[in-house]
């Protein structure tokens, strides 16, 4: 058995899986500190379907705590940026493109030293240990706790990001370090900001995580915990303490990959349903599709691996106007007041909520205050919601083949039963914990992106290189190596440089390795 | 426009990243630079060739290398200035305008940089209306204004003159310099007079970036079509809209290149093949040529109308392909010869008009 939580905003969810199997699920409010809040999704559970804690192998929590915690710009640490660059990069600090309220959140101080490397490996400087401790002094001075290590092309050559982490750390102990070449790709102020922002987080994840042990431990169960990250794989507490950013999109990916193990569908356009917008992604092979734009998260431009989600202004809350001729629907939303503004709640807002309830899609509130709305407007609202979600769908569609859709999330009701182009609408059971679900599911995974220098006649023996290291790196992560493989490969000749210089990207995933003997 | 200001970095970098047809690198890191330097120096002015006094010294700069590079080692404000200061005093000469050699891409956006730094006007105006590989392809080079003296700076402060025969070698002794520099250098080139640079320059090419750019954020704030706002201003034509399927590279002698294929959408059917070269060269509907360089075609994500590089083209993408007209001297035999079909190995017939 294995047990799956989302830890959203508003709602902890929570489902007790045996293999695909949903044995048990409960949905209980998110509190303050998290941790009381699993803590009561455990004993709903256990009050759901008794179960021996020991018998649990694995629980996977998903979490929008960190990106949260950016948005909000609280509970970050004191940061400081170390950058290897010298003499390139001046004119463009570490935070150049930050919002400064976010620069402000995280006390974020810059340090530009010499060092980094050329395209093709040469060093731009040598790195001066002298001028690596001076910085760390003045960080030590304006008493920062966490640091952020970039260097120019270390994703190809990653030695002076590691020699300047051992000269921080001994200067600094005790102090967190992040190191870019490990949390993002090439393009330098991306993965720095990436760094940075998980710099900022690394208290905050200690915390959590810490706290997230004690209430697994705390339900009698010894089982490892691991945390879901963006592209739908596990990462373990260590890595979740040391890379909190790798956990920012987990919510879409996880609720995407619980629809599909819910509908036994691995390609598919997934609707998720929720109180202010519909977010449709689409899965292939059980992956979420990855967005190929750069990433902006709370203003700050990133090149994390997200999935490529478009989002609509329709969900449960979403005002309904016009008459039947010429009704909207959203895409503004009464939100968190639903239960007090629409009229199936005794509010004055006609809702889509009141809609699904008007049709009889939903029991919701007291029905007889939506008994007076005009069969048509109802109708012709309903008739809004599907071409818009249709036409959404339609967007995402990305092969000729008609793609099923799978329908999740509380407010999945207003949906139709068939959809144009996509045949019928799945709705599997437990729709409303699909996130839950997909965390539970969740498979280990291995990436490698670098420049490789390509030459003649050596391409088969580079790719192959490339694969082997993302399958080595998916088994160390923790995956069963005999369930491991390739799921996505892409190259990309560098224009200009010389050797068919080439940029690869290979990720390979796998089934979490359980090493508990006891049946499932 | 008369002075380029920081609220109008964004539509410039948006524009300009339209007109890189595919290549010329992402503006961003330009924008990054042209920001900096504005908030140090202030605004630059801006002069059309029409205002351009004859004798004027004028000074194209731009980045040459790989776009791939610059995202990592970041250039300097100062590299920039270097490069044209360093030309000037070579040429004995002292420098009164800045131009701008490529207007796609990146590269619109390093002279601004410059013009920042040098408290110097900027010319409205770029050698080549888009975006093109190699130096010597710029209208310059038809009115015998020569590539060299040029001169190539890196940030470490190295900066090397070059005096050739003829812009071909300008280009392969620029290139050899720039790897060397660790493929990321700026460079001052085709110094000209003003009389130069008003015969020979694409007039209003900035204010083109700038305006483009602005009829995409509005057409998008008034949920109109970005990608019918910007055909209609380039006089251009949707040629197709579709999903990529296949995308293949290859390196070649230095370059990207590769075929992208598209699947109709939006009531287009059949397959759309786009061959380029870092810019797009060629677009094939069904196996029928609908346009090739030296005009424009253009790769415009559907929703947005935000420009797709050929570097980030990926399957799945979503995309409108769009031709326009180039500046009619490429349609000239001489123009032909230096960035037409049969110049990048495709023996096709230049079709003249056939976007307009």
């Amino acid at each position: 058995m294995r047990i799956g939580i989302d830890v959203g905003g508003t709602n902890t969810d929570a489902v007790l899986l045996d293999g695909r199997q949903v044995l048990a699920a409960v949905k209980t409010s998110t509190t303050a500190d998290v941790t009381s809040g699993i803590v009561a999704a455990f004993a709903g559970l256990q009050a759901q379907r008794a179960f021996d804690p020991a018998d649990v192998r694995a629980v996977m929590i998903g979490t929008t705590h960190f990106i949260n915690a950016l948005v909000e710009a609280r509970r970050l640490a004191p940061t400081a940026a170390l950058r290897l660059s010298l003499p390139a990069g001046a004119s463009l600090p570490p935070m150049v493109d930050w919002p400064q309220r976010l620069v402000d959140a995280v006390s974020g101080s810059s340090h530009l030293v010499h060092g980094g490397h050329e395209f093709d490996g040469r060093h731009i400087a040598e790195l001066d240990e002298a001028e690596v401790r001076r910085a760390a002094q003045s960080m030590g001075e304006a008493g920062v706790r966490s640091v952020a290590i970039s260097s120019v092309f270390s994703p190809v050559n990653a030695e002076f990001e590691a020699r300047a982490a051992e000269i921080i750390a001994a200067e600094l102990p005790g102090v967190a370090i992040s190191l870019s070449h490990e949390i993002g790709r090439i393009g330098l102020l991306e993965r720095e900001n990436a760094t940075i922002i998980n710099a900022a987080l690394r208290e905050l994840a200690a915390h959590i995580v810490d706290g997230l042990a004690s209430a697994v431990t705390g339900a009698g169960i010894t089982a490892p915990l691991y945390l879901s990250q963006n592209d739908g794989t596990l990462m373990d507490v260590d890595f979740a303490r040391r890379y909190p950013v790798a956990t920012f999109a987990s919510g879409p990916t996880n609720s995407m990959r619980g629809a599909a193990v819910l509908s036994g569908l691995d390609t598919c356009a997934v609707v998720d349903v929720g109180g202010t917008t519909s977010d449709v992604g689409v899965l292939r092979h059980g992956f979420p599709r990855e967005a190929t734009t750069d990433v902006t998260v709370a203003g700050i431009r990133t090149n994390f691996r997200m999935p490529d989600v478009l989002s609509i202004g329709i969900g449960g809350g979403s005002r309904v106007r016009g008459e039947a001729g010429a009704v909207t629907v959203g895409p503004d939303s009464v939100g968190y007041e639903l239960t007090s503004k629409a009229l199936v709640f005794g509010g004055d807002t006609l809702t889509a909520t009141d809609i699904a309830v008007a049709a009889g899609r939903a029991e919701i509130g007291d029905p007889s205050l939506v008994a007076h709305l005009d069969k048509d407007l109802v109708a012709a609202a309903l008739r809004r919601i599907a071409t818009d979600v249709a036409d959404a769908v339609e967007r995402m569609r990305t092969s000729a083949e008609p793609l099923p859709v799978v329908a999740v999330g509380g407010g999945s009701v207003l949906l139709p039963d068939e959809m144009a182009g996509a045949g019928t609408v799945h709705r599997p059971d437990h729709y409303a914990v699909a996130n839950a679900i997909g965390a539970a599911i969740a498979q280990i995974g291995g990436e490698v992106d670098r420049v490789y220098a390509v030459e003649p006649g050596r391409r088969d023996a580079v790719v192959d290189e490339a694969k082997q290291e993302a399958v080595d790196r998916a088994v160390a992560a923790g995956a069963s190596p005999s369930t491991v493989q390739i799921v996505d490969f892409d190259e990309v000749p560098i224009p200009y440089l010389p050797g068919n210089a080439t940029r690869i990207r290979a990720k390979a995933v796998g089934e979490l390795q359980l090493t508990d003997t006891k049946g499932r | 426009m008369r002075e380029i200001g920081l609220e109008h970095l964004d539509d410039i970098a948006r524009g300009a990243a339209i007109l890189g047809t595919g290549g010329g690198g992402d503006p961003h890191i330009g924008k990054l630079l042209a920001q900096s330097a504005l908030r140090e120096h202030g605004p630059v002015r801006t002069c059309t060739l029409d205002e351009l006094p004859a004798d004027a010294t004028v000074l194209p700069v731009a980045m040459m290398g790989a776009p791939t590079v610059m995202v990592e080692k970041l250039p300097s404000i100062e590299q920039v200035s270097i490069a044209a200061e360093a030309l000037a005093g070579y040429l004995g000469r002292e420098l009164t305008h800045i131009a701008c050699a490529e207007a796609g891409g990146v590269n619109s956006l390093i002279p601004v940089v410059a013009a920042a730094q040098l408290g110097l006007p900027l010319v409205d105006a770029d050698g080549m209306g888009r975006a093109f590989p190699e130096i010597q392809m710029v209208l310059p080079t038809l009115y015998g204004v020569r590539a060299t003296p040029m001169s190539v700076a890196d940030e470490k402060g190295n900066r090397v003159i070059l005096d050739t025969v003829d812009n071909h070698w300008a280009e392969r002794l620029a290139r050899s310099a720039t790897i060397d520099m660790g493929c990321s250098a700026m460079i001052s080139s085709y110094a000209m007079t003003g009389a130069q640079a008003s015969a020979s320059l694409v007039p209003g090419t900035i204010s083109l970036c700038a305006e483009l750019g602005a009829l995409v954020r509005q057409a998008r704030e008034e949920h109109t079509d970005p990608v019918d706002a910007v055909v209609a201003r380039l006089g251009g034509r949707r040629l197709f809209t579709g999903k990529v399927v296949d995308v293949e590279r290859r390196t070649v002698t230095g370059f990207a290149r590769g075929t992208a294929r598209l699947s109709g959408l939006d009531g287009d059917t059949g397959e759309l093949v786009l061959r380029f070269q870092n810019e797009h060269l060629v677009a094939e509907h069904d196996g029928e040529v609908r346009a090739v360089v030296p005009d424009l075609i253009c790769t415009l994500d559907r929703e947005t109308g935000e420009a797709v590089t050929t570097e980030s083209l990926r399957f799945g993408q979503r995309v409108s392909v769009i031709s326009a007209p180039c500046d009619p001297r490429w349609h000239t035999p001489e123009g032909l010869e230096l960035a037409g079909p049969r110049y990048f190995g495709y023996d096709l017939e230049p079709q003249v008009g056939a976007a307009r």
